[in-house]
């Protein structure tokens, strides 16, 4: 894992200290609530429904037990007991106060963690795919390219005042587990014709109210010329850019008005003027981060203990079934460990769940543990053997629900219950989808399905992506939920479609019931997923099973 | 009236010239002393012949939000601009390593502006060479 130069030391400190006098000038009326704004954002600090929101990287969803300890400690001292992981691998605390914000974000800094550009018209965290080092389909752990972006993003003079957010995912396997294609920049590792690896650089996806899957701006990029590309990228977007309506503001918009050629054209003319500007430091600072994210010293034991658990336990069983990955190391496995319990807020951990997870990785996970953009925390390397006392500590501390890729493992926005900008609940809803297929017992036989619930057009949820979105408005003071099948946010990367009129909120349980019971109808074979029956019957089945005829009239 | 802010903090105006809106750049301005003023709007690169001409350019921010003037400078910089350069308008003090980190020599705001945010505030962010990412990755090995 990386640990803090002491630059990157310096520089936090130094943030903190800037961002404490900040405060004091807001209170003394030298800065106005305007110009206030995008410094408490730039710093994580949100105004939320009920109380501002403070919202931390977890750079590349990577944390060491310390700092998840650290999460837990603040989550009691400043907070109430709780945080919430999100779809780009931030931990957000609801419930801080202003006062208390430079004091947290000192206390971040000594795991070194900070809050710094999760908000505002920055670029925000570089998120990556979670199982990182650990995937047994990797070409190259991504996490060393998205530290150095870390790097270079954090307080980029040029790109404090964007015409909006900009949001960057990397992964390093041909599977894409970082929805790069919903990205305003995705990069994938691929390799040349000569074996050597660099990027597919993706630019322009993004979802929210006008959802788009990014287009391939350049095949392949060297690895040596990634900051002074991605840099034109974003140089020539800030320029051109609209500012005058924030929701035309997004490169996926630019792109679209300006055409792809265009941009090409002008991030090539950028990129050779910036290219000699990196005199091979950065590729120099990139060997020395490589070097700190060196693989664990894996083991060769026997997993006699773990095959005869899953002989004995069958609870034990069904949870190795959903909640495990392959590992690129023999007898090992990537654990997936729900924070989907059903009936719970998708995403929301206690202080002490946290540090049983903590203790767990450093016990079992040679530790480590990352956050995913599905809300659930991992234990990348967990050998075999270790696995039934992992999850007998999961299961005391309530963290061992089989539900991973399954009907309940819902994304959900925090929707009107926390946010000013929701149309309408998400979490209550995802609640009770995950109670009512809990209950029906179908989970596993239904097998992977992921429900995607946005609150509100901005697509928090990412609905746009889900096999089954559901997203959330306002009709006349009253919820009323859209539905949308088809959505996929891997590597085949597509926009879901709707199905009709929505439903309102005690219609929309009964009606997601009927979608998933009717696909156990219409599927070829048990092995045929939700996502394989649409794409090969397409939607009319479906619509039929949503709208009965004599339902019609009901539906809003 | 307004303050010009350097690296030493407030100090008063010591161009005496005019300044050109760019639109009104003369056709050949190489023998005399030329001072213009880009809106935050302008494409740099439409000057790519020019600058070897101009002694001073003052980018506008016309609010402390719109970015574009720092990619402006970074780019005038980068085509060879070797002239003095102002960022002038809606700046706050939190800007100003931003400023000088992206090619500008100075920061010019409203006195009204200079009243609510004091010269300390500017001078705080003075030391903006320290705690410099972009200066350690473009660094030469």
């Amino acid at each position: 894992m990386y640990s803090y130069t002491d630059f990157d030391e310096a520089f936090v400190r130094e943030r903190v200290s800037q961002f404490r006098h900040q405060v004091e000038r807001r209170i003394s009326g030298a800065l106005t609530e305007d110009e206030f704004k995008p410094l408490r954002l730039m710093n994580g600090l949100y105004l939320q429904l009920h109380a501002y929101m403070l919202r931390v990287a977890v750079p590349y969803g990577t944390l060491n037990p310390a700092q998840m300890r650290q999460l837990a400690y603040i989550a009691e001292r400043w907070d109430k007991g709780y945080g919430h992981f999100t779809t780009r691998q931030n931990i957000q605390f609801n419930w801080p106060k202003l006062k208390d914000v430079p004091d947290i974000l000192d206390a971040l800094a000594d795991v070194q963690m900070h809050a710094i550009q999760t908000s505002g018209n920055t670029i925000r965290n570089v998120t990556a795919d979670h199982f990182a080092g650990a995937a047994a389909d990797e070409i190259e752990d991504p996490r060393p390219v998205a530290e150095l972006l870390r790097q270079w993003s954090t307080d980029h003079p040029e790109f404090q005042f964007l015409p909006r957010k900009f949001k960057i995912a990397v992964t390093g396997s041909p599977n894409d587990r970082a929805v790069t294609k919903a990205h305003d920049v995705g990069l994938r590792m691929v390799r040349d014709a000569s074996g050597e690896p660099g990027y597919e650089v993706i630019v322009g996806g993004g979802l929210g109210r006008t959802p788009m899957v990014g287009k391939v701006i350049r095949d392949f990029l060297p690895k040596a010329d990634l900051l002074p590309y991605i840099e034109a990228v974003v140089s020539v977007w800030n320029l051109l850019g609209r500012r005058d309506n924030k929701y035309k503001s997004r490169i996926k918009i630019t792109v679209h008005e300006n055409g792809l050629e265009k941009i090409r054209d002008l991030v090539e003319e950028r990129f050779n003027a910036l290219r000699p500007e990196f005199g091979g430091v950065d590729q120099t600072l990139l060997k020395e981060i490589e070097a700190q994210f060196t693989p664990p010293a894996f083991v060769s034991k026997p997993t006699d203990a773990y095959e005869a658990a899953r002989a004995s336990n069958a609870a034990f069983r069904s949870w190795t079934d959903t909640n495990l990955a392959a590992h690129k190391a023999d007898g090992y496995a990537i654990v997936s460990i729900s924070i989907k319990k059903h009936g719970a807020t998708p995403g929301d951990a206690t202080a002490d769940q946290m540090r049983v997870m903590a203790d767990l990785a450093e016990s079992y996970g040679h530790s480590e543990l990352r956050i995913s953009h599905e809300q659930n925390v991992i234990l990348p390397h967990v050998h075999k053997s270790d696995l039934p006392a992992v999850y007998a500590a999961l299961r005391d501390a309530d963290l061992a629900t089989a539900n991973i890729g399954l009907v309940s493992d819902i994304i959900a926005c925090p929707g009107m219950d926390y946010c000013a900008l929701a149309t309408a609940r998400s979490i209550p809803i995802a609640q009770e989808i995950a109670t009512r297929f809990d209950e029906l017992k179908l989970e596993h036989d239904i097998g992977p399905l992921k429900i995607k619930i946005s609150g509100c057009i901005n697509a928090c949820g990412h609905h746009h992506v889900g096999h089954i979105g559901i997203l959330g408005l306002d009709r006349a003071g009253v919820e009323n939920y859209q539905i949308t099948l088809g959505g996929d946010g891997t590597e085949d990367a597509a926009i879901g479609t709707r199905t009709g009129p929505g439903f309102p909120a005690e219609e929309i349980i009964p009606a997601i019931e009927r979608l998933v019971l009717g696909y156990l109808d219409l599927r070829s074979s048990p092995e045929e997923t939700f996502l394989e029956t649409y794409r090969r019957l397409g939607m009319e089945p479906f619509k039929a099973i949503l709208y009965p005829p004599e339902d019609k009239a009901n539906a809003a | 009236m307004s303050v010009i802010i350097t690296d030493q903090g407030f100090q008063t105006e010591d161009w005496t010239g005019s300044f050109t809106p760019v639109t009104d750049l003369p056709a050949n301005a190489a023998s005399v002393e030329v001072a213009i003023d880009l809106p935050s709007d302008f494409d740099p690169l439409k000057l790519a012949d020019r600058l070897e001409e101009i002694d001073f350019i003052r980018v506008d921010f016309p609010s402390f939000s719109d970015g574009r003037g720092f990619t402006i400078a970074r780019q005038l910089r980068l085509m060879g601009f070797g002239g003095r350069l102002r960022a002038r308008g809606h700046l706050i003090s939190d800007q100003y390593a931003m400023a000088r980190r992206a090619g500008f020599d100075e920061v010019e705001i409203s006195d009204e502006q200079a009243a609510r945010q004091p010269e300390a505030d500017w001078l705080r962010r003075a030391n903006w060479q320290a705690h410099d990412y972009q200066s350690r990755l473009r660094a030469r090995g």
